[in-house]
């Protein structure tokens, strides 16, 4: 985990390893003032008569060590935000680039929300971490050490009661973290799955309100929310040791140097001058040790983020391009060999079961299938979405594995049943199909997909902007951009997932006369749930959990198909009016 | 941010070096106390007991410096027999006021605990159960992401203000006015001289925070930026995917991320450099004062004792920590303000309106007579107290829904629906066919009072539905929404979302009734399967299949049906409707959706156009009229 993460570091190495020094030299700066003072008073004021001329020296070396320090201090600051800052930014760019590498069934494994606390909150407790690590961990180690050995110098009998602090108090620490970090771990759970109730409270406030379960909802969220208070609470308390313990031990090594030290002083073992600095350096270890504690925290805290984000970055995609690719796919053939399939994380129950299937290019072909058939799971091994476990999905008469990914998506367009539209222009979501596509192309590609209507009669027209998920457009009208997107591809193979559940059934008619005249050569599979979407296609498929049921024209189905024919009454009802009509159509 | 920003702080700002700071920042603050305050008085009150205690503890163990150089150790380097028992005795008195100050330091901290705790648990339960009364209208006008942000980032910024920067605030107040006074006590002229040092910090500081707080408040918005653009991209990652659009998404990225790094470059850079400039600054003014005070005692010039400097000095060092403290705290401040601004935000927003006072209440049949009853008889009435005085009337609960020249649009603007009538009697199913966007969802949204209509009326079982209660009047029907929402809890849980109090077999036979107990049994844990992320590992069609069941074992008397079945196959949508009619008998059922299948047994079937019923009748009726509804259905 730790080597993934500092591989990222990359171009703020030099950042990552200025701030440790500087934060070392300000140390020393620090260290060195004291002495400083010391000796200000012990030989410039105590003497007789007072020596003004050592004063004055000792005060502009304190002046240039205080300039010094104020300079690393600064830089230090400065190189520590940049390292940190520029890890983060690595870090959520490492792990973007490798997001966009993965594989559908990679992008199964994290949900959707996980992929985005791992690039947000995550990336900002390692940031901050890594900022404590480099500044605080030379810091307070060096600080502690250099007052350690200033006071050791000063005197030895005196300073081992330091040791003895030290020794106390990172154990009172030791225990506090402990106790702590039992808690906060439960605590960072409960608290995830807080907000998660939130999130689906507010996504899903229609069916709350619909079901006037406000009140349950109150209810369910103020015991959650009472267990986390509890929880944080129970970890607070025991950090609540923090400070009492500090002061414990400062005001302990306090008395207890003043005790021995006024003796020591009577005795002239020790100036008091000497005392004095003692006192000081007090402070310092003892802050510094505090500080390393507060590190510790932080630090542990942001291992469980560090380990998320090292996961997804290490992630490789199960699917990789072949070593010499294809570019190009001959036609819009189709064909599967004996193809046995299941997903990874679903326990490997097998979806679809021994498929043998060939479409020549150029078809037409519906699918239909009931509720969980596996129709999806089908289709999406053709742009090589999944690989198989067992046997062969052949595009343009080359397994799909020979090809290169992009080169192969680019020629098998998908429209898929959860589509997205994205924030920005009417054009600039169709560009997605084609990057370079004009005006003229992205036109005809709504006229043909039955856009244009709904376009035209916007504000902005190809200008208007699409909110964030395409919000602003009904359903049937992001089925239709949605399909305008994936024509301006002028794919080899068109699939249609179910994309035009929310057209309306005139609509839908329209825009498959309009793939039969525009783009005959295109291979074009329809999966739908509506009879009418698909009995004109050249040939249907019918899908029954994971095997094909039948495969043929509508009137061969009709004749030998059950389940076709049971979907086909339940649709039409046997009404004779209908039917009627059906013919004429 | 009001204000320009490189102008730090007013006339007034000095004293704090305040960084640009939102107008109602004040405002906002006095707000947030008073509500701490309200809960939490007394635990205040005994906090800042505490802190005084703690800290004048810790400035009379400053003061001994003084009184253990100059009364006790240069007194007995001078005498012949150095006596130790009244150094011995100072210690232990010394040493008992430090272990008042370390119990007093600890009750604060533990107080505070509870205090931080306690009123963040209060602000999440206040803001959730604000959230769950507004209208619907509030989440169609407020990004999500905005939401969410104040249970996780506004919360986190108001923990570390309330449980750090408070406490640490006032004890910094209370050191600076003790150690001043002090100070003000040992030596006139060291003391201006500190307070003219720490002048020259504040400025400082503020100088620095305000570049701080500028970069910071611009980090918050590129952080806002970058996540939602994250969130959009990973939301459609797998169209990303199909398209071969990383590159392109990538670039864009890396834009929006670079820009990040600027911003959280240098709001770290200034909020680092703080410590340093304070820190030796502090050093400067020790040094000054050193200095000024060495030649003081040297000369013995206004009483300045060698112990008396000493002391001086350990104050003059305390005197500029808590300053050094303070300022670091101002980033965290600002942002908590920040955040404290819009969770009263949310909780200023106006409710849901409910004026309704008709309720819904199980009744039974005596002669008659409709009397209101406990148990659930199958048989509701509303209960119309009305509000002339007459006596309480029982209306039975039929489903019969009225639409009197209704108009509605989501804003005033603009309407999308115009002088809709519509009808339909006790045990009728009715139909709303009609192209995208033609009104269909929003008439049903109007019945169930999601929103509000502009004009008209709409009457259910003869009552105006402004005069019943909202919860009643959404009680009395049961609705399968467009989009279907799962909630994480088991299968049978998320079933019984319709009734709460519903048996497990009561749910299995609802279940049965939607068809999905065939699929439920085949899940890992059958009913007691946890669901996740919206039920993720469903397909569509079974999401709808849960949504039904969860509406069934309602057993509403009125059943809105929004394409409930879109992605369900036909053949299980036969067998899903067969139920449901059988479910349904004798109420009233209105049912959306494009698929002719799905409709085409209703009573009555109303075809909508740009917000206006164009055609009504039944199936065999609107084919003959070879109108919208013929062209439709069959696709001409």
């Amino acid at each position: 985990m730790v080597k993934t993460l500092l591989a990222q570091v990359k171009e703020f190495k030099k950042s990552s390893i200025l701030t440790p020094l500087f934060m070392l030299l300000e140390v020393v700066m620090e260290t060195f003032i004291p002495l400083l003072m010391a000796s200000i008073i012990d030989n410039g004021i105590q003497v007789e008569g007072g020596n003004i001329r050592h004063i004055c020296k000792m005060g502009v070396f304190m002046i240039l060590a205080a300039a010094i320090g104020l300079y690393a201090g600064v830089m230090g600051g400065k190189y520590g935000a940049n390292a940190s800052a520029g890890l983060a930014r690595n870090l959520r760019k490492a792990m973007f680039e490798n997001i966009q590498n993965f594989s559908f069934s990679n992008i199964d494994k994290y949900s959707t929300p996980g992929l985005i606390t791992r690039l947000t909150t995550d990336v900002t407790n390692v940031q901050n971490a890594y900022q404590m690590i480099l500044r605080m961990c030379s810091r307070s180690p060096a600080s502690l050490i250099c007052a350690m050995v200033m006071a050791f110098s000063i005197n030895t009998k005196l300073a081992s009661i330091y040791l003895v602090a030290v020794i106390v108090l990172s154990s009172i620490l030791a225990l506090i973290i402990r106790g702590a970090m039992k808690h906060f771990s439960i605590g960072f759970k409960q608290y995830d799955n807080l907000n998660g109730s939130v999130q689906e409270n507010v996504s899903a406030i229609r069916v709350v309100k619909a079901y006037v379960r406000e009140d349950y909802e109150n209810e369910k969220f103020q015991k959650a929310s009472a267990t986390v208070a509890n929880i944080f609470s129970k970890a607070e308390a025991v950090l609540a040791f923090n400070a009492p313990a500090m002061q414990f031990t400062v005001y302990g090594c306090i008395l207890g140097i003043s005790w021995i030290g006024a003796k020591m002083v009577v005795g002239s073992e020790l100036t008091t001058g000497e005392l004095m600095s003692l006192l000081t350096y007090c402070m310092n270890i003892l802050m510094s040790l505090m500080m390393l504690s507060m590190v510790f925290v932080m630090v542990s805290m942001s291992i469980a983020s560090g380990k998320r984000i090292a996961e997804v970055i290490n992630e490789t995609s199960d699917l990789q391009n072949p070593e010499h690719p294809t570019y190009e796919v001959a036609n819009g053939s189709i064909e599967f060999k004996n193809v046995d399939f299941s997903y990874q994380n679903n326990g490997g129950e097998a979806v679809l079961k021994n498929i043998n299937l060939s479409i020549k290019a150029g078809e037409t072909i519906g699918i239909i299938g009931g509720t969980g058939s596996a129709k999806t799971s089908l289709v999406n091994l053709i742009s090589r979405l999944y690989d198989v476990q067992k046997g062969q999905v052949l595009v343009g008469g080359k397994d799909v594995r020979e090809y290169d990914m992009e080169a192969l998506r680019n020629q098998v367009a998908v429209v898929l049943q959860k589509n997205t539209l994205f924030s920005g222009t009417i054009l600039e979501n169709l560009r997605w199909g084609n990057k370079t596509a004009s005006e003229e192309e992205c036109q005809h590609a709504c006229k043909l997909a039955c856009a244009d209507e709904f376009i035209e009669k916007m504000p902005a027209k190809y200008n208007t902007y699409i909110e964030q998920g395409g919000s602003n457009v009904s359903g049937g009208q992001r089925q239709r951009l949605c399909i305008a997107r994936a024509l301006l591809k002028n794919p080899k193979v068109l699939i249609l997932d179910d994309s035009t559940s929310a057209v309306d059934m005139a609509t839908d008619a329209k825009i498959r006369k309009a793939f039969a005249e525009e783009i005959p050569n295109t291979t074009k599979l329809i999966i739908a749930q509506r009879i009418s979407s698909v009995q004109n296609a050249d040939r249907i498929l019918v899908m029954n959990e994971g095997e094909i049921a039948g495969f043929g024209t509508h009137e061969e189905l009709l004749n030998s198909n059950e389940i076709y024919r049971e979907v086909y009454e339940s649709q039409t009802g046997g009404s004779g009016d209908f039917d009627e009509g059906k013919e004429e159509a | 941010m009001a204000g320009n920003p490189n102008k730090v702080g007013g006339p007034m700002g000095k004293a704090m070096g305040k960084p640009p700071k939102n107008k109602n920042a004040g405002k906002v603050f006095k707000r947030l106390m008073a509500y701490i305050l309200k809960s939490y008085k007394f635990h205040l009150i005994f906090v800042a007991i505490c802190i005084l205690i703690s800290v004048l503890a810790s400035v009379q163990g400053t003061m001994f410096m003084q009184t253990l150089i100059d009364d006790f150790i240069v007194p007995l380097v001078k005498s012949e027999n150095p006596d130790f028992s009244d150094l011995l005795r100072e210690i232990i008195r010394v040493g008992s006021i430090y272990a008042i100050g370390i119990l007093a330091t600890y009750t604060y901290n533990r107080v505070m605990v509870n205090v931080t705790q306690g009123t963040l648990h209060k602000f999440r339960n206040d803001m959730f159960t604000k959230m769950e009364s507004l209208p619907i209208k509030y989440f169609d006008t407020n990004p999500h992401g905005d939401i969410m942000s104040m249970y996780t980032n506004d919360t986190d910024t108001l923990r570390q203000m309330i449980s750090q920067s408070m406490p640490q605030i006032f004890s910094s107040a209370i050191t600076v006015i003790s150690i001043l006074s002090c100070m003000i006590m040992l030596n006139i002229p060291l003391t201006l001289l500190t307070l003219v040092m720490v002048g020259i910090m504040l400025t400082a500081a503020g100088k620095v925070a305000g570049q701080s707080s500028k970069h910071f408040v611009a980090q918050q918005k590129e952080i806002g930026s970058v996540n939602g653009y994250i969130e959009e991209m990973m939301e459609g990652q797998k169209v990303v995917k199909v398209f071969c659009h990383e590159e392109e998404s990538i670039e864009k990225f890396n834009e929006l991320n670079d820009k990040l790094f600027h911003s959280a470059d240098n709001a770290n850079k200034f909020a680092n450099i703080l410590g340093p400039i304070n820190g030796q600054l502090g050093h400067m003014s020790y040094l000054l004062c050193a200095v000024f005070g060495g030649i003081m005692a040297v000369n013995g010039f206004a009483g300045l004792t060698l112990g008396g400097l000493a002391s001086f000095l350990t104050f003059n060092k305390s005197f500029n920590m808590p300053i050094n403290q303070v300022s670091q705290q101002l980033n965290a401040i600002v942002m908590a303000m920040a955040g404290a601004e819009r969770i009263f935000k949310l909780l200023d927003e106006t409710p849901e309106v409910d004026d309704g006072y008709v309720t819904l209440v199980n009744a039974k049949r005596e002669g008659d007579k409709l009397v209101p009853c406990k148990e659930r008889t199958g048989i509701w009435a509303w209960e119309h107290k009305h509000q002339n005085g007459d006596p309480t009337t029982y209306v039975e609960l039929k489903g019969d829904v009225v639409f009197d020249d209704v108009d509605f649009g989501y804003t005033d603007e603009k309407i999308v629906l115009h002088n809709v009538d519509l009808y339909a009697t006790p045990g009728q199913k009715i139909a709303f066919v009609g192209s995208t966007g033609a009104g269909k969802t929003t008439i049903t949204n109007l019945i169930n009072r999601f929103y509000d209509i502009q004009d008209g009326k709409i009457r259910y079982d003869g009552i105006n539905i402004n005069k019943i209660k909202k919860a009643d009047l959404r009680r009395s029907l049961g609705i399968v929404l467009q989009d279907t929402h799962l909630f994480t809890m088991s299968v049978k849980d998320n079933i019984r979302y319709g009734r709460l109090d519903a048996t497990d077999e009561e749910v299995i036979a609802a279940a049965k009734l939607a068809n999905a107990d065939g699929f439920i049994r085949r899940l890992p844990e059958g009913y007691d399967t946890i669901l996740t992320g919206d039920g993720a590992n469903l397909s569509q069609g079974q999401r709808q299949l849960l949504a039904i069941a969860r509406a069934a074992i309602a057993d509403p008397p009125v059943l809105i049906l929004d394409e409930a079945t879109s992605s369900i196959d036909t053949r299980t949508e036969k067998l899903v409707q067969d139920g449901m009619d059988k479910l349904m008998a004798g109420r009233t059922t209105f049912v959306i959706a494009h698929r002719l299948s799905t409709i085409k047994n209703s009573d009555c079937i109303m075809v909508l156009e740009q917000g206006r019923i164009i055609e009504r009748g039944n199936h065999d009726q609107l084919m003959e009229e070879k109108g919208k509804y013929y062209q439709l259905s069959t696709g001409k």
